[in-house]
C-alpha cells in the first residue's frame, strides 16, 4: 500500500513582459489578499492562507513560457514581499510600468507517491 | 372423496386446537379463531389450516396456510356456532375470581382511612367552640366580664372556623379517583399531626382550665383563637406538602408498553412512586392506542419459523452440554441464510397496500352515503312531514350502503373486535346530529384511538400491578425503574431527572449588526 506525500518546491521563475500596445502584460491572473477572503481559495492548502496565488494563466503568455503553473503561490516579486499585501497592492507590484522583467519566487505543492515498505523496511 | 375431505379436515382440526392450547394466552381469548376450523371444512372455497410449523400433521399434505388471520373468513362462512360466543377461557374465570377478592379488601381499607379522616376532622373542627362554650357552661357565673375584645374574638373564630371549612371542603373532599397499594405518607402524617396537636391543647386545656376553673375567660378565648389560627396554618402546610410541592416538574418519565414499544415521555414532580404510577396510568389511557392482541401473532410465528429445523448432534461423545447446545442452535440461526427478512417486506408492503386500497374503498362509500343526507330547515320541517327521519333513522337508513367497505377495512387493519354494529349506527346517528363530515365520521375508524374511546370490556386493562424494587411510597429519584402489570401486558416505566441547567446571559447591543462583503476578486496582470 502507498501513501500520498505533499511536498512544497520553491521555484524561481523570470517573466519577461510582453508589450500589447501600451500596456506591458504578464500572462496570468492573480487571487488573494489580505483583504480578501481566505477561504474561497481553490488553490490553497490552508483555508486561512491570504496569500497571492496564481489563478490563471493565458495559453502561450510570457508567465506560461517562463514555466509559472496555476495554483502558484507567490511569495516575492522583484525581492518584495508577497505574503502580506493587499490584492491592490500585489497588482501594483507586479505591473509596475518601468520594469520589464519581473523575478518571482513561487511555491508549489506537488504529489509524490511513497512505497510504505521503503519507509518500513 | 367428500367423506376423506371431511376426514382430513377433521384431523386437522385437531392439530390446529392442540397447537392453540400451546401458544400463548392471548390467542385462546380471541374468539372469532376458534370457529374458524370447523367453519373451514364447511364452505367449498378453500380449507385453511393454521398448523404450527413444528408439529407433524397426520398425513397431511394440503397446503400449508400463512399465520395470521384470513381475512376472507367472514364472506364464506354461513353461520357462527352459539358457543364460541359464550365460551369463557380459563383466563376469564381466573380474572374474574381475582377482581372480586381484590374489590373486598381493598374496599375496607379505602373506609377505613375515610372514617378516620372524619372523625378526626369532625373533632378538630368543634374543638375551639367546645374551648369556648365549656366555661359558659359549667362555671359561667365566676367568669370575669369581657366585653368588645371577646366579642371581637368570637367574630374571628367564627370565620376563620368558615374559611377553614371551605379549604378544606376544597382541598380534602374529593372523590377518591383510585386504590393504591399503601397510604399516602404525607396524609399519614399530617393526620398523626393534627392529632398529636389537638391532643396537646386538649390536654393543656383540661389541665390548666377545667380542673382549676380559671375566670379570666378573655384568655381562654384567645386560647381558643390560637389553636384556630395553628390550625389554618397547618392547613397551609397541607396545601404545600400534598399539592404543590409536585407542582414543579423535577423528572421525565419514559413509558414503554412491553408489547408493542409503543412509547412516551411524561414529566413529573416530586411523587411517590405509586402516585406517579397513577398519574402514569391516568395519561395511559389518554395517549397510547388501544391494546390490540391480533396485531400480535406475526412477529412469534417469524421468530418460530427462524430456529425451526435445527437440531444438535453431539458427536464428540456422551455429555450434555445444554447451554453449550442452546449457544450452538442461535450461532447457527443466525448465520442460516433464510430469507424471513424478505418475507417480511414483501408482507408489510402487501399489507400497506391492501390497508391503502381498502380505506380508498371506504372514504369513497362513507363520502357517497353522506350525499343522501340532507338537514332540513326549520321551515322546510312543515313541508315534508311524511320523510322526516331523526337522526337515528337516518344513521340505518345509509349504514348498509357503507357497511361492507366498513367491515372490510376494520378486517384489514384487525380492529373487527372493537367497533360492534350498534357501535357504529350510534357514531353515525351522532356525527348526523353534528353536522359532521365523512372525513369526521370516519376518524374514528381509520386509525386505532386511545383506549378511552372504546368499550370498557374490550379494554383488557383494568386490573394493575404496581412492581417496583424500592418502596412504592418512596419518592421517584433517577435511575428508578417499575413495572405496571396488567394481565396481558406491561408497562415499563423509567425515571430520568430533569438536568441541571445552567443559563448565562448575553447582550447584544442592537448598534453592534455590521457586515462587510466577502471578496474574492481576480485581476489579470
Amino acid at each position: 500500500p502507498a501513501f500520498l506525500l505533499f511536498f512544497s518546491f520553491q521555484q524561481r521563475i523570470e517573466i519577461h513582459k510582453l508589450r500589447q500596445g501600451d500596456n506591458l502584460i504578464l500572462g496570468f491572473s492573480i487571487g488573494g489578499g489580505i483583504d480578501q477572503d481566505p477561504t474561497q481559495n481553490p488553490f490553497s492548502e490552508d483555508k486561512t492562507d491570504k496569500g497571492i496565488y496564481v489563478t490563471r494563466v493565458t495559453e502561450g503568455g510570457p508567465a506560461e513560457v517562463a514555466g509559472l503553473q496555476i495554483g502558484d503561490k507567490i511569495m516575492q516579486v522583484n525581492g518584495w514581499d508577497m505574503t502580506m499585501v493587499t490584492h491592490d497592492q500585489a497588482r501594483k507590484r507586479l505591473t509596475k510600468r518601468n520594469e520589464e522583467v519581473v523575478r518571482l519566487l513561487v511555491t508549489r505543492q506537488s504529489l509524490q507517491k511513497a512505497v510504505q515498505q521503503s519507509m518500513m523496511s | 372423496k367428500s367423506a376423506a375431505m371431511d376426514t382430513e379436515s377433521t384431523y386437522s382440526g385437531y392439530s390446529h386446537y392442540s397447537g392453540h392450547s400451546k401458544k400463548a394466552h392471548r390467542q385462546g381469548r380471541d374468539r372469532h379463531k376458534s370457529p374458524r376450523s370447523k367453519d373451514g371444512s364447511r364452505s367449498e372455497k378453500s380449507v385453511t389450516i393454521q398448523a404450527p410449523p413444528a408439529e407433524p400433521l397426520l398425513g397431511n399434505d394440503a397446503s400449508r396456510a400463512e399465520e395470521g388471520q384470513d381475512d376472507n373468513w367472514g364472506e364464506t362462512t354461513t353461520a357462527i356456532t352459539g358457543t364460541s360466543e359464550h365460551s369463557i377461557s380459563q383466563e376469564d374465570i381466573a380474572r374474574i375470581s381475582k377482581d372480586l377478592e381484590d374489590s373486598v379488601g381493598l374496599d375496607c381499607k379505602r373506609y377505613l382511612g375515610l372514617t378516620v379522616a372524619a372523625v378526626l376532622g369532625l373533632l378538630v373542627f368543634f374543638t375551639p367552640i367546645a374551648f369556648i362554650l365549656l366555661p359558659q357552661i359549667l362555671w359561667r357565673d365566676d367568669l370575669e366580664p369581657c366585653g368588645t375584645v371577646c366579642e371581637g374574638l368570637f367574630i374571628s373564630v367564627a370565620f376563620k372556623l368558615l374559611i377553614l371549612l371551605i379549604g378544606t371542603w376544597a382541598l380534602f373532599f374529593r372523590q377518591p379517583k383510585a386504590d393504591i397499594p399503601r397510604v399516602f405518607v404525607f396524609r399519614a402524617l399530617l393526620l398523626v399531626l393534627i392529632f398529636l396537636f389537638v391532643f396537646s391543647y386538649w390536654l393543656f386545656y383540661g389541665v390548666r382550665i377545667l380542673d382549676s376553673k380559671d375566670t379570666n375567660y378573655q384568655g381562654i378565648v384567645q386560647y381558643a383563637v390560637s389553636l384556630v389560627d395553628a390550625l389554618l396554618f397547618i392547613h397551609y402546610l397541607a396545601i404545600v406538602l400534598l399539592e404543590l410541592r409536585q407542582l414543579q416538574p423535577m423528572f421525565t418519565v419514559k413509558v414503554v408498553r412491553s408489547t408493542d414499544g409503543e412509547s412516551r415521555y411524561y414529566s413529573l414532580g416530586h411523587l411517590s412512586i405509586q402516585r406517579a404510577a397513577l398519574v402514569v396510568l391516568e395519561n395511559y389511557y389518554r395517549d397510547f392506542t388501544v391494546y390490540n392482541p391480533a396485531l400480535l401473532t406475526a412477529s412469534k410465528s417469524r421468530a418460530a419459523k427462524h430456529m425451526a429445523g435445527l437440531k444438535v448432534y453431539n458427536v464428540d461423545g456422551p455429555g450434555n452440554n445444554a447451554s453449550g447446545q442452546s449457544r450452538a442452535m442461535i450461532a447457527a440461526a443466525a448465520r442460516r441464510r433464510d430469507s424471513s427478512h424478505n418475507e417480511l417486506y414483501y408482507e408489510e408492503a402487501d399489507h400497506e397496500r391492501r390497508v391503502k386500497k381498502r380505506r380508498a374503498r371506504l372514504v369513497v362509500a362513507v363520502e357517497e352515503a353522506f350525499t343522501h343526507i340532507k338537514r332540513l330547515q326549520a321551515e322546510e320541517q312543515q313541508k315534508a312531514p311524511g320523510e322526516m327521519m331523526d337522526p337515528r333513522e337516518a344513521a340505518q337508513a345509509i349504514f348498509p350502503s357503507m357497511a361492507r367497505a366498513l367491515q372490510k377495512y376494520l378486517r384489514t387493519t384487525r380492529q373487527q373486535q372493537y367497533h360492534s354494529m350498534e357501535s357504529i349506527l350510534q357514531h353515525l346517528s351522532f356525527c348526523i346530529t353534528n353536522n359532521m363530515t365523512p372525513k369526521a365520521f370516519l376518524e374514528r375508524y381509520l386509525n386505532p384511538g386511545p383506549t378511552l374511546q372504546y368499550d370498557r370490556d374490550r379494554w383488557f386493562s383494568k386490573q394493575w400491578t404496581l412492581v417496583s424494587e424500592e418502596a412504592v411510597t418512596s419518592g421517584l429519584q433517577d435511575g428508578i425503574v417499575f413495572v405496571l402489570k396488567c394481565l396481558d401486558f406491561s408497562l415499563v416505566v423509567n425515571v430520568k431527572k430533569i438536568p441541571f441547567i445552567k443559563l448565562s446571559e448575553e447582550f447584544i447591543d442592537p448598534k453592534s449588526h455590521k457586515f462587510v462583503l466577502r471578496l474574492q476578486s481576480e485581476t489579470s496582470v
